[in-house]
C-alpha cells in the first residue's frame, strides 16, 4: 500500500470494506498495492477519492468505515475509480455543478 | 499551566456564565439598518467589535429568540441594537432582555436619529462609550468545565472523516472526560448514521429521539430535493449523503451522548450533546442552514465559547462572538492555504503524526483559544455571521435526561 519511497498511497479503513481511499494524487497508468493486491491505476484519483477493492457487480453495496455509503449504478473492475458515474446514495441524491473544479468527469450521468 | 488544572480566566456574566473574550456587538434588526450598523462596527477596526443582525422585516419567533441568545451570550459585554424603525423585530424586548442580563445596551433608531449620518456618529459614539466600561472589567478564575464546545464540519472531501473529524472526536472525548460540554450537529449531515448515534445515548427514549430527529432531517432535505451535499464535496471524493455522513459523525468521538438541544438551549451540564439544526413541521422558509456560518450561529445561541471546524476543501471562515478554530484535513490543502488553518491534520495522512496526537494539539489549542490568543481567522477579522427564518417546538422532556452519576 505504499510507493518506493514508503509512503501510504491507498487506505483501507474497514476490513468490511470494498473500497481503497486516496492518500496522495495517484497518476493514471501507475500501479498500486494495497492489502497484498496489485491495482492498475486508469485514470487519475485525486486525494481522498476511493477506488474499488474488487470487481463488483452493479446493484453491490459499497462500505466505506465498515458502514454502507449507497449502491453501485453499473459494475466496476477492481482499481476502478469509484464515484458519482457509477455509485449512487440510497438515501438522497446528491448534486454537482456542471463543470467542477476537480476531477473533470465528476458528473453525475443521470444530470443531478 | 498544568494539563489537569488549566488556568482559564473568564468574564463573569449575571446568570454565572464566564466569557472568553468581552466583545462589544452592533446588532442591525433588519437589513435597511444594515449599512449603518457596518460603519458603526468598521470604524473601530476592532477584533472586539463584531456586527451581528437580522435581515428580515417580518416577525418570526426563532430569530427573536437567537438574538436574545447571541446578545447575552458569555463572550458578549455590550450591546448597540440599530433599528430602522419601522421592522417587526421587538426590539424593546431584545434590548429589555439585554439590560436584564446586566450588560450595558444601547438602542438606536434610525429613523428617529436623523438618518444615516447622524445615527453613524450616533453609533460610533455609543460604542465608544461601551468599550471604555468594558476596558475596566476584570477576568475572574473560570474552570475548564465552564467551556462549551461546539464542532462543525464545511467543505468536506474524502479525507475529512480519515483525519480532522476523527482527530477533533478524540480531543472531544478528552474534553468530555473533563466535563465539558460539547455539541455536534447537522442531522442532515448525519442520515446514515441514526442507529449507531441511538446506541450511544446514555438511555433508550433519548435514542428513539436521535433517529426520530434524523428522520426529520431526511424528510426535510427530500422535500427540498438536495441534501447537505456541496459540489466541492464531490470534487473532493465524496459521492453520496451517508458518505458524508460517516465521516462527519466522527467528530463526535466515542463517549455516550446527554442530550438533544435546539438552537438556543444551553447544555445543562457537561458531555456530550447533538444540536438537531432542521426545522419542526412542514418546509417553510428553505434550507435549514444555508450556509456553515448559521450553523455556527446556532451553536454560539447554545452557548459555545468556541467552535472547532474541520475542513478538507478548505474554508476560510470565522465567526462573530465566538472564535472558531480551523482544522484542516487535506495535506494539499494545507500546503495552499496554511495561512487561514490552526491545524494541519493532513499530517496523519503524510505519516507526520498519529491521530491521537492531532487529538491533543486540537485540544492544547482548545486551552490556548479559551485563554485569550486569537485562533487563526479570529486574528484575520473573519466576523461572518448569518441567520435566516425558522421555525421549531421546544425539546420534549426525554431530550435532557439527567445524567446517571457513576
Amino acid at each position: 500500500m505504499s510507493n518506493a519511497s514508503g509512503q501510504l498511497q491507498l487506505l483501507l479503513l474497514h476490513p468490511a470494506d470494498n473500497v481503497l481511499v486516496s492518500v496522495q494524487s495517484l497518476r493514471a497508468g501507475t500501479e498500486v498495492d494495497a492489502e497484498g493486491v496489485r491495482y492498475q491505476i486508469v485514470e487519475p484519483i485525486a486525494v481522498g477519492h476511493k477506488i474499488a477493492r474488487l470487481d463488483m457487480p452493479a446493484g453491490e453495496k459499497i462500505r466505506r468505515y465498515g458502514a454502507p455509503i449507497g449502491s453501485l449504478s453499473r459494475s466496476v473492475k477492481a482499481g476502478e475509480w469509484v464515484h458519482m458515474h457509477n455509485l449512487q446514495s440510497d438515501y438522497l441524491a446528491s448534486h454537482t455543478r456542471q463543470s467542477g473544479s476537480g476531477n473533470s468527469s465528476n458528473r453525475s450521468p443521470n444530470g443531478e | 499551566m498544568s494539563e489537569s488544572q488549566p488556568a482559564l480566566h473568564g468574564f463573569m456574566r449575571s446568570d454565572g456564565r464566564k466569557g472568553i473574550r468581552n466583545v462589544v456587538v452592533v446588532a442591525y434588526l433588519v437589513e435597511c439598518a444594515h449599512h449603518v450598523s457596518r460603519r458603526i462596527s468598521s470604524h473601530f477596526d476592532d477584533l472586539d467589535v463584531h456586527l451581528i443582525g437580522f435581515p428580515g422585516c417580518y416577525p418570526n419567533e426563532y430569530a427573536g429568540a437567537m438574538m436574545r441568545a447571541v446578545c447575552t451570550h458569555p463572550n458578549v459585554g455590550a450591546v448597540l441594537l440599530v433599528s430602522l424603525g419601522c421592522e417587526s423585530m421587538d426590539r424593546d424586548a431584545l434590548r429589555a432582555a439585554v439590560a436584564a442580563s446586566g450588560r450595558p445596551v444601547e438602542l438606536l433608531v434610525i429613523q428617529e436619529r436623523g438618518g444615516t449620518r447622524a445615527s453613524i456618529a450616533n453609533g460610533i459614539a455609543l460604542v465608544d462609550g461601551m468599550r471604555r466600561q468594558l476596558a475596566a472589567q476584570q477576568p475572574v478564575p473560570m474552570a475548564l468545565s465552564e467551556l462549551v464546545v461546539g464542532t462543525i464540519c464545511g467543505g468536506s472531501d474524502g479525507t475529512s472523516g480519515i483525519t480532522a473529524n476523527p482527530a477533533v472526536g478524540r480531543c472531544f472525548d478528552k474534553l468530555v472526560e473533563r466535563d465539558v460540554a460539547c455539541v455536534f450537529e447537522e442531522t442532515g449531515e448525519l442520515i446514515g448514521c441514526e442507529n449507531i448515534m441511538a446506541e450511544r445515548a446514555v438511555n433508550p427514549e433519548l435514542g428513539g429521539l436521535i433517529q426520530a430527529c434524523v428522520a426529520k432531517a431526511e424528510r426535510y432535505y427530500r422535500t427540498m430535493g438536495f441534501g447537505s451535499f456541496a459540489p466541492g464535496n464531490a470534487d473532493g471524493g465524496l459521492t453520496t449523503l451517508e458518505e458524508k455522513s460517516m465521516g462527519a459523525y466522527s467528530k463526535s468521538g466515542s463517549s455516550p451522548i446527554s442530550g438533544l438541544i435546539k438552537p438556543g438551549d444551553v447544555p445543562p451540564s457537561g458531555g456530550l450533546y447533538l444540536l438537531d439544526v432542521v426545522p419542526d413541521g412542514e418546509p417553510r422558509f428553505g434550507f435549514p442552514n444555508i450556509a456553515d456560518n448559521a450553523e455556527i450561529v446556532e451553536m454560539i445561541a447554545c452557548g459555545c465559547h468556541l467552535t472547532l471546524f474541520t475542513t478538507g476543501r478548505g474554508s476560510v471562515v470565522g465567526s462573530a462572538i465566538s472564535p472558531v478554530l480551523k482544522i484542516c484535513a487535506n495535506p494539499e490543502t494545507y500546503q495552499r492555504l496554511a495561512d487561514d488553518m490552526d491545524i494541519n491534520a493532513g499530517r496523519i495522512l503524510t505519516g507526520e503524526a498519529s491521530l491521537d496526537e492531532v487529538g491533543d494539539d486540537i485540544y492544547r489549542a482548545v486551552l490556548a483559544v479559551a485563554g485569550g490568543e486569537r485562533s487563526v481567522s479570529e486574528a484575520l477579522g473573519h466576523q461572518e455571521f448569518i441567520l435566516t427564518y425558522k421555525s421549531f417546538e421546544p425539546i420534549g422532556p426525554g431530550c435532557l435526561p439527567v445524567r446517571h452519576v457513576s
